[in-house]
């Protein structure tokens, strides 16, 4: 079974073409790219609003509580009530890109908004009393501060929206779920199992550059990560807790 | 509605399915993190390996790891034992890094005072440390809870029956009350989960009762 599977990855036949796993992947990406593009658009804002004026709590319980609703019935409801209001492919299309835009918005408001809220009060009062105003004060202080959050809760939201793309596979979108929808309903365990492992392969390949991105982007002061001649005496000799 | 009162048989076996299926890898999953946990605090680098490790299990998108796990396990696709292992699998790779979080929050002082007052260090493990650690598990678990509910939904399209089955067909047949049975069902579940595991908490840390008196 492994060998049919393995097989069935490096054929050369199922990576070209228009269904081909070729255009699947990319399709997958794209979608995934775009949607939190979208997320982000809203989500990075309205996160750095509520952590830099404190209000707006309530966008966070509102976006925390959508996490229980099931995934699928959300899918499956938004599908329903606009398959009949939108014109062709755009009916299949626009329903899953819409519902993977609103499980990807919860990550991404509460690392930013947390990540803003994280600044130590100290350092804030210490900008606001060298006279920065309070634009200077969310760009050039709270930003870097929120910034390991912020990724970090774009990369959950990555793989919520990875994860959730194969899913929307069974209301029409394309991508890489169409492999396991697909190869379900025929009972085709090979394409199945196949399309699961190009998933899993791209969730974890989309992660990685986040691992980098956590290391390389934060500001240095706030890692410990400062170059030795900034350096003056170590308070703690082995440093926090990594 | 008039779905929903026809229905409630239907709904109440594929619930009970469905608790069965998200609840038991939610105890399997803490049963496990907790030594995972504890190993994890014992030296730096078994930390990194087990919490990069497990943070990687949870990369892995439910359904593309619900299908693979008759490769792994030699079960069939249809065996409810693939969601039961994967949803295990999901719940350890949240809680190992709660219950380190947890574990190493309890106070140097508090940690010493024990071992002064004579705790082996199995004992102050289950007495001192562990116990502190409850409120930092249990946050973990929350979360792990309301995800493990709606990720067992998805175990439908491979198969396996519970609440997830109302979604399917209803879409399929588009029966709007089916469909909203299902979301409300599950909601439902979650809730009962928080709730349990909010009321398990309660239980299990009587100082912040006493700390907090009739406040709480």
């Amino acid at each position: 079974m492994i060998v049919d599977i393995l097989q069935w990855l490096v054929s050369a036949e199922e990576w070209s073409g228009d269904g081909g796993i070729l255009v699947r992947l990319l399709e997958h990406i794209a979608y995934t790219l775009l949607v939190i593009l979208l997320a982000g658009l809203v989500a990075i804002p309205a996160g750095l609003w509520i952590g830099h004026t404190g209000r707006g709590r309530w966008m966070v319980t509102v976006a925390n509580a959508l996490r229980a609703i099931p995934t699928l019935g959300l899918l499956f409801a938004l599908t329903l009530v606009l398959l009949p209001r939108l014109p062709g492919a755009s009916a299949f299309i626009v329903p899953s890109i819409a519902v993977l835009v609103l499980l990807a918005i919860p990550p991404i408001l509460s690392g930013t908004y947390s990540g803003v809220e994280s600044a130590d009060p100290a350092a804030l009062d210490a900008a606001k009393g060298m006279g920065m105003t309070g634009r200077q004060v969310l760009r050039s202080v709270e930003i870097p501060i929120a910034l390991p959050l912020l990724i970090s809760g774009i990369r959950a939201a990555v793989l919520q929206v990875v994860a959730t793309a194969t899913i929307a596979a069974y209301v029409g979108l394309g991508g890489l779920g169409r492999y396991l929808i697909d190869g379900l309903a025929i009972s085709d365990y090979v394409s199945t199992a196949g399309g699961a492992l190009l998933v899993a392969l791209l969730a974890l390949a989309l992660d990685a550059p986040f691992a980098l991105l956590g290391r390389y982007l934060v500001s240095p002061g706030l890692t410990g990560r400062t170059p030795r001649a900034l350096r003056q005496t170590d308070p703690v000799p082995a440093g926090g807790t990594a | 509605m008039q779905w929903i009162l026809d229905h409630l048989d239907d709904i109440t076996s594929l619930g009970l399915q469905h608790v069965w299926l998200s609840g038991l890898p939610l105890i399997l999953g803490l049963v496990i993190s907790i030594p995972v946990g504890w190993l994890a605090t014992r030296a730096r680098w078994l930390r990194g390996v087990l919490i990069t490790g497990s943070g990687l299990l949870y990369t892995i998108p439910s359904l593309a790891l619900f299908v693979l796990m008759p490769l792994v396990l030699g079960t069939s696709i249809l065996d409810p034992l693939n969601v039961v292992v994967a949803m295990t699998i999901y719940t350890i790779a949240l809680l190992v890094r709660s219950v380190v979080d947890g574990l190493t929050s309890v106070p140097d002082e508090v940690a010493r005072s024990a071992t002064a007052m004579g705790y082996t260090s199995v004992r102050r493990f289950f007495g001192v440390d562990l116990p502190l650690a409850v409120p930092v598990i249990a946050a973990g678990l929350r979360v792990a809870a309301v995800s493990s509910v709606s990720m067992v939904s998805i175990a439908s399209l491979i198969g396996v029956d519970q609440l997830g089955d109302l979604l399917i067909d209803g879409f399929n047949r588009e029966i709007a009350g089916e469909l909203l049975a299902g979301i409300l069902a599950s909601v439902l579940l979650a809730v009962v989960f928080d709730l349990l595991i909010r009321l398990g908490e309660h239980t299990l840390t009587p100082w912040r009762r006493a700390q907090q008196g009739s406040s709480a």
